[in-house]
């Protein structure tokens, strides 16, 4: 068969427009099934736990609000995290990167802020971070599938696959992410030597958050900001296995009464506040 | 065909010009942001959308906008528009080029667009919205392109465009619909969270494109031997004058059900776009600039010895136009973020690169728009001067 230079071409486009569209296509058809096979590392992370079958581990943080509002200048825990995760200090509050911060009652709260605020909590700041939620709203707008919730329970980042379209930070009903605005090496610039070698630093152009330092579950340690809270000996931070009755986290959340950030939107945040 | 579009007078090649030289500066703005990053843009962790997505979504709705000819053309064979529907079409190409444009430019790392399609992830409404605005780019051109072939022979079109014809029409829907999800999914974005996102979207699209297709429309006129037709303009008015009250309508019941239901989530955002909220009140002069030019476009546009005046009707369409920039191009991206999380305001202001990326997107797609539309005039002149003789 003799094809001219113009049947080819065509051939050419319409393989091409093929090639593009059958990713999509298989993926409708059969949800997950290219992860399973050409992506093994990835996909299991993103794989969800089995349907019926309950995770061994489902990590989540206590925050003891009264004790931490005795600690008013502290900001250990915030110190903490930044120096683990290279997170760059930007000074413009426009375009800061905040995995864990901390802030008012007032402002965590704005549904519940009564006209006449406990004298305690007025003004008095305490951590924040993402709230790895169950029902992640920002893990459900992704359209990349950059942002996924691990079968632990943590919403992860993979922020080479993150092309920085920040619909997740319009989903995010709690602010607790962050996009990089400009390059964050070029904060750390005469600054290397306060870079943690062992974390990435970012590039431009992608959203980052809290990660419940996953790198230190590994090995069996407590994420960053908890270590450093325990190390003050404040104890404001617990960290634990929210699928284990007998956690700390557990035990806690049985004694003291806790409140959630906006629990009305559904989101189910694994981030308990102690009042 | 495309050999219309290299022959023109001087007046023609400035406007080309023009363009290109607006478009030189907003490319030189994009390489400084590639370079430095979406900091040079007025954009915040708070407001994380801004002007891009918010001429992304209006555009979207000036490109479903052809549908209002397309029906009455084929569904109604209504023989008026038989002549005036390619510039609707034209139009959609145009507006959603630079709807993908928009998207392009706001996103951080643009290499990686493609993931898109690597990963596909249904769940997201992004990745919905992607085939459907490339679906409604590729039927337009298929659509327009061929009855522009068809017309130069003077033959009518060819039997197999049809179906692409009809398939525009909820593909039409489709794209704002869609669009409209972005934002009326979202918890916790109380202005966004609403049921009627998708109709007000549409509402507003068919005031909004049909009133600039009746501009650009008079513009030929006045440029070219080729008259589109007083009943053509007329008819696509009285479509502008319904969907423009119903808008209003909708805006009007977001309104009653934020402040009679009294939930404060609910009132911010329209506080905060039509009275300001905490002593900010940045977009409170646009807000109402917007209410009143809707108010003077539907007057205009409801009684017949204005609007068939041809320059009271150019005065209305604009006002309409306007009036749902206003509204949708600026308020209603911002607003939506406005409050953030945590009840506080921070204020949005574009920055000279953003709006000069802005400017020069918008004429891209004047240029895209100008190119078509010289070619279809060229092909409807020679009928003209054919018919004469």
């Amino acid at each position: 068969m003799k094809a001219s230079r113009r049947e080819f071409l065509k051939l050419a486009g319409v393989s091409a427009l093929f090639g593009l569209g059958a990713n999509a296509a298989f993926e409708l058809l059969t949800p997950g099934a290219l992860e399973a096979s050409s992506e093994v590392a990835h996909g299991a992370a993103h794989g969800e736990a089995a349907a019926g079958v309950q995770a061994a581990t489902r990590w989540a943080m206590v925050i003891d609000v009264r004790k931490c509002i005795l600690q008013e200048d502290c900001q250990d825990c915030v110190l903490a995290c930044n120096s683990t995760h290279n997170i760059p200090t930007v000074g413009n509050p426009k375009e800061e990167i905040k995995w864990i911060w901390k802030d008012t009652f007032e402002h965590l709260f704005p549904d519940q802020h009564s006209q006449y605020v406990d004298e305690g909590l007025e003004g008095k700041t305490f951590p924040v971070m993402c709230n790895h939620c169950d029902n992640p709203p920002c893990v459900r707008v992704c359209p990349t599938k950059a942002t996924f919730k691990r079968p632990d329970g943590i919403v992860m980042m993979d922020m080479h696959r993150c092309i920085g379209c920040r619909f997740c930070m319009a989903a995010c009903p709690y602010g607790a992410r962050s996009f990089n605005w400009r390059d964050p090496r070029k904060y750390f610039e005469g600054k290397e030597a306060m870079l943690n070698p062992e974390q990435p630093t970012r590039t431009k152009g992608v959203v980052e958050k809290c990660t419940f330092c996953p790198e230190r579950l590994a090995k069996g340690r407590e994420p960053a900001c908890v270590e450093a809270c325990k190390k003050r000996k404040s104890d404001c931070l617990i960290f634990g296995n929210l699928n284990d009755p007998e956690s700390e986290v557990r035990k806690i959340l049985r004694k003291r009464t806790s409140i959630r950030r906006k629990p009305e939107l559904g989101t189910k945040p694994s981030v308990f506040f102690l009042v | 065909m495309i050999e219309r579009a290299l022959k023109g007078n001087e007046k023609y090649w400035g406007w080309v010009g023009l363009l290109l030289l607006l478009i030189g500066v907003g490319f030189a703005c994009y390489i400084y942001q590639l370079y430095t990053g979406l900091g040079i843009t007025g954009m915040s962790r708070d407001i994380s959308w801004g002007v891009y997505i918010a001429q992304f979504t209006y555009l979207v709705g000036v490109a479903a906008s052809a549908v209002m000819l397309v029906i009455p053309k084929y569904l109604h064979n209504y023989k008026k528009y038989t002549n005036v529907v390619i510039f609707g079409e034209f139009l959609a190409i145009a507006a959603v080029t630079m709807c993908l444009l928009f998207i392009i430019v706001d996103i951080g790392q643009p290499a990686r667009v493609l993931n898109v399609l690597l990963h596909p992830t249904p769940n997201s409404i992004l990745f919905w919205d992607m085939i459907v605005l490339n679906g409604y780019l590729i039927i337009n051109v298929i659509v327009g392109w061929n009855t522009l072939l068809a017309d130069k022979k003077d033959v009518p079109s060819p039997g197999w465009v049809k179906p692409f014809i009809y398939l525009s029409i909820p593909w039409a829907v489709s794209i704002h619909t869609v669009t409209a999800f972005l934002y009326a999914g979202l918890p916790g974005r109380h202005m966004w969270l609403t049921a009627i996102m998708a109709p007000r979207f549409l509402a507003s699209a068919f005031a909004s494109g049909p009133s600039l297709l009746i501009l650009l429309l008079l513009l030929v006129k006045s440029v070219s031997k080729f008259d589109p037709g007083k009943e053509a303009i007329q008819s696509i008015a009285k479509t502008v004058c319904y969907a423009m009250i119903i808008n209003v309508f909708f805006l009007c019941m977001e309104f009653f059900t934020a402040f009679y239901s009294n939930i404060p989530s609910h009132m911010h955002s329209l506080q905060y776009l039509f009275a300001g909220l905490h002593g900010h009140d940045r977009l409170v002069p646009w807000m109402w600039t917007s209410a009143f030019l809707a108010v003077v476009g539907i007057f205009i546009m409801l009684v017949p010895a204005l609007r068939k005046q041809t320059g009271y009707l150019a005065v209305g369409c604009a006002s309409i136009f306007l009036s749902t920039w206003i509204d949708k191009g600026v308020g209603l991206v911002i607003g939506g973020f406005i409050p953030n999380p945590f009840e506080t305001v921070t204020e949005y202001y574009p920055t000279f690169p953003e709006i000069a990326i802005s400017i020069a997107i918008w004429a891209i797609g004047a240029l895209i728009l100008t190119i078509l539309y010289k070619i279809a005039i060229s092909v409807r002149e020679e009928q003209v001067e054919t018919d004469v003789i």
